[in-house]
């Protein structure tokens, strides 16, 4: 296996006539965690979004280029999106865990993709749980709804439903930016150590943030990848000037 | 201080207009009881109605009213449950799928006296149905399908996009997302809704005239095989449900206790639909509750 996790080459993505992301070439080390900043409408998100084609549910909406995960160019007409989803896992801004109960959030998925028994299930669910340090905290109420959690546990069951399904790669749109602070360093607490079995891509407005969690960050700014390096280098000496007023706030 | 005057002035009217409202419902509704309720009787709700003599009941009417209900739901409730989740899910936004919305609505507006005529040409005469439970029911669902299609793609277009992309990221098919992930969310209003329609359904009466048809045969309540012509459970024989009975003794009833047996019918089926409306909200809420597994 390479050190890539995965690469796009050229990746465009159209809104109707307008190009929200511009001929993007990127390559994501595996296991480590990639920061993507920006200011808001720079294209980010959508190219998170891209990776695992959650854009095709959009409207109006068209990619260009290539994605490779795994040996497979998703972007590709032929490639069955629905199975390769199965490897690539997201978590979103908001929370949003299904409308059952906790342990059914997470069992859902391995159930779907075959595994049936009970024993085997309880098993995925405790671990999922256990990595995402809620099993304590939910361990005597699996079978209430999890809508009854707080922001910050809804949050982290839902990146434990898409550990379940045993992705390599994890896409996280503002994960944190919807929670209060202790839930934030609880999730940034996570992601270090999830970043040892899974590759991770975070978008994230929180300069804080990005500089605590990265290993490596990209600029971007209306479309266009302006700068990607490794983030210490990116927070301390940025090669690209914007990069640099961006990062100390004079703008954005 | 002029919006403030404003603000008040237009605070009093909105409360007068809902005070009206009520005021006409309580008023509706106590008419209604006041005169039905003391002639209601388990000997009136379960005997035959009586042509010429005093103390007929309305059992047979009643009955079939319950069952043509039953019938319309099981023909309504998939076709529009398909066809809400295509409008939903599937269809393109494009002229045509807004051409279908446009006709779904006008088909929700349309006379019930219009939809009972077409039902009499088309499925009683030239399909050759009959008057019988099976075309009213058909009729019925001219009127039910609309709606249910409607609420159907409403309540899944009200469910979070996130939801729906959580079904999709974890390697699901859209079939399986739609059906596990989204349709829960949505059913206790789908269910909700279909309840309520099924309460108008309860009371209609001008598109059954010429479909269900006026009369019941002799029903003998003994015999629950649906292929014989005075079993209950036949789909193919006529019935006079309790909507349109109501209507035959006002205008043609030649027993002496017509208007008595006219107030308490009414009663019984403003009753019903209370009680349908009321159990609408008890068993979407108990539905959510099941299916969520909150408390």
């Amino acid at each position: 296996m390479s050190k890539h996790a995965f690469y796009t080459k050229d990746l465009s993505v159209y809104y109707g006539e307008k190009q929200a992301v511009k001929k993007i070439s990127m390559e994501f080390p595996a296991r480590e965690v990639v920061a993507l900043i920006g200011p808001s409408g720079c294209g980010k998100s959508t190219f998170l979004r891209s990776l695992n084609r959650m854009n095709d549910l959009i409207p109006g909406a068209r990619i260009e280029g290539e994605v490779w995960i795994e040996g497979r160019n998703i972007c590709d007409p032929g490639t069955d999106v629905v199975s390769l989803r199965q490897r690539i896992g997201m978590v979103w801004q908001r929370p949003n865990p299904f409308h059952k109960s906790i342990y059914e959030n997470v069992a859902f998925g391995p159930r779907y993709h075959g595994i049936r028994g009970k024993k085997a299930l309880d098993e995925i669910v405790e671990e999922c749980l256990r990595k995402t340090a809620l099993w304590d905290e939910v361990k005597d109420r699996l079978h209430q709804s999890a809508l009854a959690l707080s922001g910050g546990q809804q949050q982290r069951l839902c990146i434990a439903r898409s550990l379940a399904v045993r992705p390599s790669i994890l896409l996280m749109d503002e994960p944190a930016s919807a929670l209060d602070p202790v839930s934030t360093s609880k999730i940034e607490e996570l992601i270090a150590e999830l970043k040892k079995e899974y590759s991770i891509v975070i978008v994230t407005h929180n300069m804080q943030q990005a500089a605590r969690i990265s290993d490596k960050t990209a600029f971007f700014f209306l479309g266009d990848l302006i700068e990607y390096d490794d983030t210490q280098k990116m927070f301390t000496n940025p090669s690209k000037k914007s990069t640099d007023d961006y990062i100390s706030g004079r703008f954005g | 201080m002029r919006a403030k005057t404003v603000d008040r002035i237009a605070t009093s009217v909105i409360i007068g207009v809902a005070v009206l409202i009520m005021a006409v419902l309580a008023a509706l509704l106590g008419f209604l009881l006041v005169r039905g309720v003391r002639h209601i009787d388990f000997h009136f709700l379960t005997s035959f109605p009586q042509a010429i003599k005093t103390g007929g009941g309305i059992g047979p009417q009643l009955f079939n009213s319950l069952f043509l209900l039953v019938l319309t739901m099981i023909i309504t409730i998939p076709l529009g449950l398909g066809a809400g989740i295509y409008m939903s899910e599937y269809a393109k936004q494009n002229r045509l799928t807004d051409f279908i919305r446009l006709v779904v609505e006008v088909l929700s507006s349309f006379p019930s006296i219009v939809v009972g005529l077409f039902g009499l040409l088309v499925i009683v005469n030239t399909f050759n149905l009959g008057y019988s439970l099976l075309s009213g029911a058909l009729a019925l669902t001219v009127f039910n399908l609309p709606m249910m299609v409607r609420l159907t793609e409403q309540s899944l277009r009200a469910v979070p996009r996130e939801q729906k992309e959580a079904g999709l990221a974890l390697g699901m098919s859209k079939w399986k997302t739609i059906t596990s992930v989204m349709l829960p969310v949505a059913l206790p209003s789908i269910v909700t809704g279909s309840i309520l329609a099924a309460g108008r359904v309860f009371g209609e009466a001008a598109a059954l005239l010429f479909t269900a048809g006026m009369s019941s045969p002799r029903l003998d309540f003994t015999d629950w095989n649906p292929l014989h012509p005075t079993s209950p459970l036949n789909p193919l024989r006529p019935a006079e449900t309790l909507a349109v009975h109501i209507w035959k003794i006002n205008s043609e009833g030649l027993a002496p206790d017509a208007p008595e047996i006219a107030a308490g019918a009414s009663a019984v089926l403003v009753i019903m639909v209370l009680l349908f409306n009321l159990g609408a909200r008890w068993f979407g809420r108990v539905l959510y509750r099941k299916l969520t597994a909150s408390k």
